[in-house]
């Protein structure tokens, strides 16, 4: 089945390695990802003013590239360009008077007709390919790592753009299990990251990332998963920082779940770009055996 | 005991009349703030309330009682839209958006919580691009 998809600057950027780790298991399921043309940035944030539909213009322009090439689906790998696709297209969909202002502004553009519909990659192999599917490819089991799933908030919230139930989401549970690993849960696994403020305020950030990943690993995990570009920046990097503000803390390696499906599914580690992280994630796959199974 | 330290705006150079301030915000985010009847969830919930000066129930408190220097408060910056409070607020009130509000107007008057000059060469180059995106749609107005 092709795939038509959408990137986002972060993508094409610092978390190459997570689209790449993408398109190839992609290939391997029987699936090609078209990435789509004349893709803009999306506005990362979505508008919460309700006079403000300046901000829904970017995304709106990308669902109608969409709609220009005669398709209804859009696949994205980025959470937060995922929400933001999402939550322009239901205040479209529920405010028609806000889609004919929108459309009228934007006259070199065909109009938005409201046809088309976002796909997060995980929602895709949960609801396309199924991990009852994925199980039965997996040739490297994960077998005897303890992973933790840390979902964010821009997977789960506002509910109305979720891609599973808010609170207790199963989804990368699911994933994990049908990947031969044992999955630790934690309560922290919905909080957020700390997100921009990444940028101004390290320490915050650091904190956040120590308290979540403090639980885990006293639960007993030896790692995380998780799906956003900037979730990984911080608790990976900012998380690494945080060993030099508390004692006997160690930050423990933060994957995406493409490099854990690419590396069950037996697919070259070249794929993966391991080399991008903080925290070396090959050392714990090699001391669990992944790769020699 | 007066919590709020910052000065990021003179609340009186705003001009705001009796009872303008909870109007103007229930303007710009379309919800009613004396819905709340302060349980505090939104605030037990909150992944950031360890460094907030107000917290986000006060802060609704604080607008619907016309005290203008909410407008200086820490909280509605460091509010990174999570929408954790949103989705669990039993009246249905999405804070959220109130805090979105409250920057905006700030934003508005043409005041800037983030000088773009004091971010490094080395920061630019290391953090995820969406970051700066999101700062920028969120401190800059």
């Amino acid at each position: 089945m092709k795939l038509l998809y959408y990137p986002g600057c972060t993508l094409k950027t610092s978390a190459k390695n997570l689209e790449k780790s993408a398109f190839c298991i992609a290939e391997t399921l029987g699936h090609e990802i078209v990435e789509m043309e004349d893709w803009t940035c999306c506005g990362v944030a979505s508008s919460l003013t309700d006079d403000d539909l300046m901000h829904h213009l970017a995304p709106m322009r990308n669902l109608i590239h969409v709609e220009d090439v005669g398709e209804d689906k859009i696949v994205t790998l980025c959470d937060m360009c995922c929400n933001t696709l999402k939550q322009t297209n239901l205040r479209v969909k529920e405010k028609p008077d806000d889609l004919e202002t929108l459309n009228l502004f934007m006259d070199r553009e065909n109009d938005y007709k409201g046809t088309v519909k976002v796909v997060h990659f995980l929602e895709f192999l949960r609801d396309e390919v199924g991990f009852d599917v994925l199980k039965k490819k997996v040739k490297n089991s994960l077998k005897g790592m303890k992973i933790m799933p840390y979902y964010g908030c821009m997977l789960l919230r506002p509910r109305e753009v979720s891609i599973d139930d808010a609170e207790e989401p199963l989804i990368m549970k699911d994933l994990l299990n049908a990947l031969g690993a044992e999955v630790i849960d934690n309560p922290f696994k919905i909080e957020c990251c700390g997100s921009y403020h990444t940028i101004e305020d390290k320490n915050l950030v650091s904190n956040r990332a120590y308290r979540i990943t403090k639980f885990a690993v006293d639960r007993g995990s030896d790692a995380i998963v998780l799906s956003c570009p900037l979730c990984r920046f911080n608790l990976d990097v900012r998380g690494k920082e945080a060993e030099k503000i508390y004692n006997n803390y160690k930050q423990v390696p933060v994957y995406y779940y493409t490099q854990l499906i690419a590396v069950a599914l037996g697919l070259d580690p070249k794929y993966c770009g391991f080399g991008d992280h903080a925290v070396d994630p090959v050392l714990l796959l090699k001391k669990k055996g992944v790769f020699e199974k | 005991m007066n919590k709020i330290s910052d000065e990021i705006v003179n609340v009186n150079s705003l001009k705001f009349k009796k009872g303008e301030l909870v109007k103007e915000i229930e303007e710009l985010c379309g919800e009613n703030l004396f819905g709340c009847y302060q349980c505090g969830t939104c605030s037990a919930g909150c992944p950031f309330i360890e460094d907030m000066d107000l917290s986000p129930d006060e802060v609704i408190r604080y607008v619907i009682l016309d005290k203008k220097e909410v407008l200086n408060s820490k909280t509605i910056w460091l509010c990174a839209a999570c929408y954790t409070c949103a989705e669990r607020c039993p009246r249905d009130i999405n804070i959220t958006k109130i805090m979105e509000a409250l920057r905006q107007i700030i934003l508005r008057k043409n005041i800037d919580r983030t000088n773009l000059t004091n971010i490094s060469k080395d920061e630019k180059e290391s953090i995820p691009q969406l970051a700066f995106v999101c700062l920028f749609r969120k401190n800059v107005g």
